[in-house]
């Protein structure tokens, strides 16, 4: 692969075909549009297999570097590289790309160029902010990446899309801002843009705790993490079906990407001085955000909610600061990106057909939409966490991680298992169980081949995720390790700290268990 | 190749092909892949457990491939055969190749069999998963496996709202176990390093006197993760407090009923105890613990069981019993017993419900037994394979207190070998509640007997029946699925004045029905499994139990204590006595109050009101817990949604800049038209470039 820009490329195809789509009919856009997501997807799928894993393997490849232009002694370059956090996050967003394209190619009447642009455009700005090497750049990618989706929800969106818009916007703003400021400070003292380098560059412990309190504004709105969600359920809710899955599966992985990028590499004091109130922050989220979807009428606001449950699980691997963890945190990431894009699709496919999001219509799906009943149930388990669907690896590593920092804050992410069961197969009883008795219900056909192959793609990539993970966490090992090394002088210790024991005494056995009475 | 691949992954093949099989195929081909699947497993396990009774077998590891690997944990697929699994292979294959083969003949007016056979067969695979398991995390996996294909089959009449509530019921309640076994295995992991299980049993007797922080108080290690592990086994195994879900669980077909909710799956907690028996070994806290939630459940169970009218919820409490007594077996450290009787109960309760899934057929669907009465003559066959199941779980047969050999029903051996221990290891108080709950037992169950085959014919009464005849069907069968059935038939159990109307007697008489013989397909595993409740108890008990035979046999697969057998084998006269009194005492009360004087029962309840509506009611835990939890979390969900997300954080939050942008900028036309984003944005743009000039400048 050597000297082929692939990188470049990657934001090339979607890029020229955005500008292309605008000049298009609408049938041609879509073409176009599906086109150029499958390029970008059969690149993705290049990327992954020339990606170099084990000993020896570079952190950083397909690294291409153009100097754009000097500023004060900071050099700004068009700066593009891939560690295995970024090829599985790009991987995730080519895959759902497609789908997304797949899903609005009926839903969608209006201003269908535009639309197609506005997907392509939100393509090139999601690769582009995870292969961003240059902190400008990143900047630029990851600010930008929200443009097209205020235009999606704010155009294509339902009713009230205006006021979804402006509190998904107004909550971002603040984040941004303080986010651009830290960036700067960072440049002006570093003298350099190029984030491979400050990854290693050891701030002041004071400096980073501004530095952490600056970056986690923006990225804790974007994950979202309580208290900042509320712009999550109405931002779903109005958002069109491409854009909830996109919204979920990858735009809220941007926080946790920044916070794996930024937050913990850069600053891991900071981090370490901040674990308490992430985990804080978490543990509220997991139990009211679940407790809140439990109680929701409206499908996408109770998946949404979900998202927020499950972000939270992210957060506290992430912040357990050990390699089960921050691998548990991606795997979630991963595993919530296809599942939680599946189950959007899901509510579009029958939004589709009844238009209403209310729950309470529907009811019996399973009788006259049986390929739709089992594609949402395998959808709502691995939600749900079941072994052998992607999210319950992710799940259990991070849980795992936080166990060996916090058993208190492991129980209480835990119970989210308990909650998640609760308000998932509540709703998916209410949707396809019960009897068929609504006549425009009874109405509703069950899946075509177009619907058929987009969920069928999901449903293979959630099982594979759960049955054989190794293919998505061989890449990311290596950068796992240089992480947790890199945060080693950090990580707090746990509070299990099991002291060692000794060989129990000679047991008698005699038949009284009491021969064991002074285990303590 | 190993056959245990055969085994476990054949059931998954065939419910994958049965699952997906086009429905024009019709429903035989997917049912002949899925018993013919099953066949072929267990006749592949049973020569792997003759091998270790053998004594000449190792436990042996079939790798599959890798699962997860991160940092120092590696969790592989692997499939371990020791003696333990052994036994649990033959448990779950026979059973699930029987419940299979009666299927044919049960669902047989089903119009989604293929859907059923599928859910079975990706029931018994997932539970072969969790009994090869050689690491928690693979255990993990059948745990939460056997758990969706029993919350999929409890619901497989999904149509049923009492159906579905109790699916989501039996899951979520699962999850309140899982969360302390997920627990436990964190905790695990963290202090041996691994997920492995012989490398944890191998280091386990080493962690005398280690101590372990958790919730922020210091521990002892090993009870705080045997515990935590312990909540995980209770809540599959639905002990006292997590076993709420088991009796709801009946709304699923009887097949189900048998294979999941008796034999195999509810089997799985004293299972997943003995396998990490090595452990419990270094607690006597959590043995303690583990004893007595045993005893509790089992005399729990027992106490509801004597009053419920439903034939299929008696039997349901029934299991939750005797699974009370196998917990208690493994807690007084003689899992050699608690494992005996999992494999003696697996035949007899799988016999028991398929049974009373032949009388339901029978019996037009009708499932209370306040309306059965004088069947035997009917459905002789069912009559007496239920007839031997009832002498099994009884537990009849002659102590050995002459001299003599002990020779007895299945459940004789094992449950008279719990007690016994119990009495050996010096456990008084749950010696005496084994005691009076084999009592118990022996009262409910032949109260069923009673009531469902004896006594004159109370057909009337029921609205099945009348159904039934006032169709013209006439055969016990009509064209309706249990699906389409009327949910309100289930309340009918629930009527405070029970027993009373069993004397009634504008209820008596047929009404003219004509209850039939099940199929020979469903009367075939009737009568095998007879053979298991007969001779199962007589012909195992030397492996299972037997101080030197038992050694051999179990071979450190579970901590097996010697000296408890031998002791066992020496306790007083009367002790070993004490099981047998108290099952003739039931069977006596039961005589006289179902068949002497069938007035009695309505008097009692009525002089013992309150003990009787406790019973009834069972104990109110439904109710209790509907107070406590379920209702404060739609409560406190609403709170937070609406007091929370709506009328705080967005209140002062998004709305609340709304309004002081408008008070300031006068924008509230824009604001509607929705250009403050774009406003908004220019204001970014342009903060982003003077930040930029002032940098460069």
């Amino acid at each position: 692969m050597s000297g082929f820009p692939i990188l470049t490329v990657m934001l090339a195809v979607p890029a020229i075909a955005a500008v292309a789509c605008l000049f298009l009919n609408a049938q041609g856009a879509r073409w176009l549009a599906l086109a150029a997501t499958f390029v970008d997807l059969a690149l993705g799928i290049l990327l992954w297999a020339n990606f170099q894993t084990g000993d020896g393997a570079a952190q950083w490849q397909f690294v291409e570097h153009v100097r754009l232009f000097g500023i004060g002694g900071a050099e700004f370059a068009w700066a593009l590289g891939i560690d295995g956090f970024a090829l599985l996050l790009i991987a995730l967003s080519v895959f759902l790309m497609p789908i997304c394209i797949g899903a609005s190619w009926l839903s969608i009447e209006k201003r269908v160029p535009e639309y197609m642009a506005a997907f392509l455009a939100t393509e090139v700005l999601m690769i582009g902010t995870f292969a961003a090497q240059d902190l400008m750049l990143f900047y630029v990618f990851f600010e930008g990446g929200l443009i097209p989706m205020f235009l999606i929800i704010g155009i294509w969106g339902g009713a009230n899309r205006i006021y979804a818009s402006y509190k998904f916007f107004l909550y971002t703003l603040l984040g941004s801002l303080l986010m651009l400021i830290a960036i700067i400070y960072m440049i002006l003292t570093t003298g350099t843009t190029s984030i491979p380098v400050l990854m290693q560059h050891d701030f002041p412990a004071h400096v980073q705790t501004w530095l952490w309190l600056a970056f986690f504004a923006s990225f804790a709105v974007k994950m979202p993490m309580w208290p900042v969600h509320t712009w999550l359920p109405d931002a779903h809710v109005q958002a069109p079906t491409a854009g909830s899955v996109i919204l979920a599966g990858v735009l809220l992985k941007l926080g946790g990407y920044g916070f794996l990028r930024f937050s913990l590499p850069m600053f891991p004091e900071a981090s370490a001085q901040f674990i308490w109130l992430v985990f804080l922050l978490s543990a509220v989220a997991v139990v009211y955000t679940s407790l809140v979807a439990l109680v929701q009428s409206d499908m996408k606001k109770l998946i949404a909610y979900s998202s927020v449950a499950h972000m939270a699980i992210v957060t506290f691997g992430l912040f357990a600061l050990n390699a089960q963890g921050i691998e548990g945190a991606m795997m979630v990431m991963l595993g919530h990106g296809v599942v939680s894009g599946a189950l959007f699709l899901c509510v579009g496919v029958i939004y589709d057909r009844l238009h209403t999001r209310e729950i309470d219509r529907y009811g019996g799906l399973a009788i006259n939409m049986p390929r739709y009943a089992v594609l949402f149930l395998l959808f709502t388990m691995a939600s749900v966490g079941l072994p052998g669907t992607s999210n319950f690896i992710g799940e259990f590593l991070s849980l795992a991680g936080l166990y060996q920092v916090s058993t208190l804050y492991a129980l209480l992410g835990t119970t989210g298992i308990i909650l998640g069961a609760a308000y998932m197969l509540y709703l998916y009883r209410r949707v396809a169980f019960g009897d068929l008795t609504k006549d425009d219900v009874k109405a509703m056909p069950d899946l075509d081949l177009r619907e058929f192959a987009m969920l069928g793609a999901l449903a293979a990539v959630t099982l594979w995720m759960g049955v054989y993970p190794e293919s998505f966490m061989k890449p990311m090992r290596g950068d796992v390790e240089k992480l947790v090394a890199r945060l080693e002088r950090a990580a707090p210790a746990g509070d299990s700290a099991p002291t060692v024991g000794k060989p129990a005494p000679a047991a008698h056995h005699e038949a009284a268990p009491a021969a064991h009475g002074e285990a303590h | 190749m190993s056959p245990i691949y055969f085994i476990v992954f054949l059931p998954l093949i065939a419910a994958a092909v049965a699952g997906l099989s086009n429905k024009a195929f019709g429903s035989t081909f997917p049912k002949l892949v899925t018993t013919v699947s099953l066949f072929a497993a267990c006749a592949l396990s049973w020569p792997i457990f003759l091998q270790y009774l053998g004594g000449h077998a190792e436990p042996t590891i079939s790798p599959v491939f890798t699962w997860m690997l991160s940092g120092s944990m590696q969790v592989d697929w692997a499939l371990r055969v020791d003696s333990l699994t052994a036994v649990m292979l033959v448990v779950v294959t026979s059973v699930s190749f029987l419940v299979h083969l009666y299927s044919w003949g049960y669902m047989s007016e089903e119009p989604d069999q293929p859907r059923f056979f599928a859910y079975l067969s990706l029931f018994t695979f997932a539970m072969l998963m969790l009994v090869t398991a050689n690491n928690l995390v693979q255990m993990f996996f059948g745990w939460e496996g056997v758990g969706l294909a029993s919350y999929l089959l409890i619901g497989f009449w999904f149509r049923k709202p009492s159906a579905n509530a109790a699916a989501i019921k039996a899951f979520v309640v699962n999850r309140v176990g899982d969360l302390g076994f997920m627990l436990g295995i964190f905790g695990t992991f963290l202090v041996f390093g691994t997920i492995d299980i012989p490398t944890i049993l191998a280091a386990a007797p080493n962690m005398h006197g280690s101590t372990i922080g958790f919730l922020g108080a210091r521990f002892d290690t090993m009870t705080v993760l045997c515990l935590l592990l312990f909540v995980g086994a209770m809540g599959k195994s639905a002990q006292l407090g997590l076993h709420t879900w088991l009796p709801d669980a009946m709304e699923g077909p009887t097949p189900v009923s048998a294979l999941i909710h008796a034999a195999t799956m509810v089997t799985a907690g004293v299972f997943m105890v003995c396998r990490m028996s090595p452990m419990f070994e270094q607690s006597a806290v959590a043995l303690g613990v583990v004893t007595f939630v045993g005893a509790a459940t089992c005399f729990f169970a027992a106490t509801v069981g004597t009053t419920q009218t439903d034939i299929k919820r008696v039997i349901a409490y029934s299991t939750c019993s005797q699974l009370g007594y196998m917990f208690f077996a493994a807690g007084v450290g003689a899992y050699g017993a608690a494992m005996f009787h999992l494999f003696t109960h697996a035949f007899f309760k799988a016999l028991l419900f398929l049974g009373a899934g032949s009388v339901i057929h029978a019996m037009h669907h009708e499932q209370d037994m306040r309306y059965y009465g004088g069947l035997w003559k009917k459905i002789p066959v069912t009559y007496w394979t239920m007839m031997f199941g009832t002498l099994a779980i009884t537990g009849v047969g002659i102590p050995g207190i002459f001299g003599n050999t002990a020779f007895g029903f299945a459940g004789f051996h094992s449950k008279d070998a719990i007690i016994e221990a119990s009495y050996a290891a010096g456990q008084t108080s749950a010696f005496w509640v084994g005691v009076f709950v084999a009592l118990l037992t022996s009262f409910y169950s032949w109260r069923l007997v009673f009531l469902t085959f004896h006594g004159k014919p109370r057909w009337a009464g029921s609205e099945h029946i009348q159904h039934a005849v006032h169709d013209h069907h006439g055969h016990g069968h009509d064209d309706h699925a249990h699906g389409q059935e009327a949910a309100e038939d289930e309340g009918a159990g629930h009527t405070p004045t029970a027993d009373e109307i069993l004397h009634d007697h504008g209820h008596e008489g047929t009404a003219g029905y004509h209850p039939h013989e099940s199929p020979i397909v469903m009367l075939i595993p009737l009568i095998v499994l007879t053979l298991g409740a007969i001779f199962a108890g007589f012909v195992f008990h030397g492996f299972f139990i037997e101080p030197s035979a038992g050694e051999t046999y179990w071979h450190g697969a579970v901590a097996f204590n010697e000296h408890l057998m031998h002791a066992m084998h020496e306790v007083p006269v009367w002790v070993k006595l004490s099981a047998t009194i108290a099952m003739l005492s039931g069977l006596a009360i039961a005589y006289g109050a179902y068949i002497v004087s069938p007035s009695f029962p309505a008097k009692f309840a009525e002089a013992f009101r309150p003990l009787y509506l406790f019973s009834l009611n069972k104990w109110y835990f439904d109710e209790l817990y509907n107070f406590l939890f379920v209702r404060p979390a739609f409560a406190i969900g609403r709170l937070f949604w609406k007091q929370g997300d709506e009328a705080t954080i967005d209140r002062f939050g998004p709305n609340g800049v709304a309004k002081v942008v408008q008070l300031g900028g006068g924008v509230t036309a824009k604001l509607q038209s929705g250009y403050v984003y774009a406003y908004a944005f220019i204001m970014l743009i342009g903060l982003t470039a003077a930040l930029t000039w002032v940098i460069a400048r």
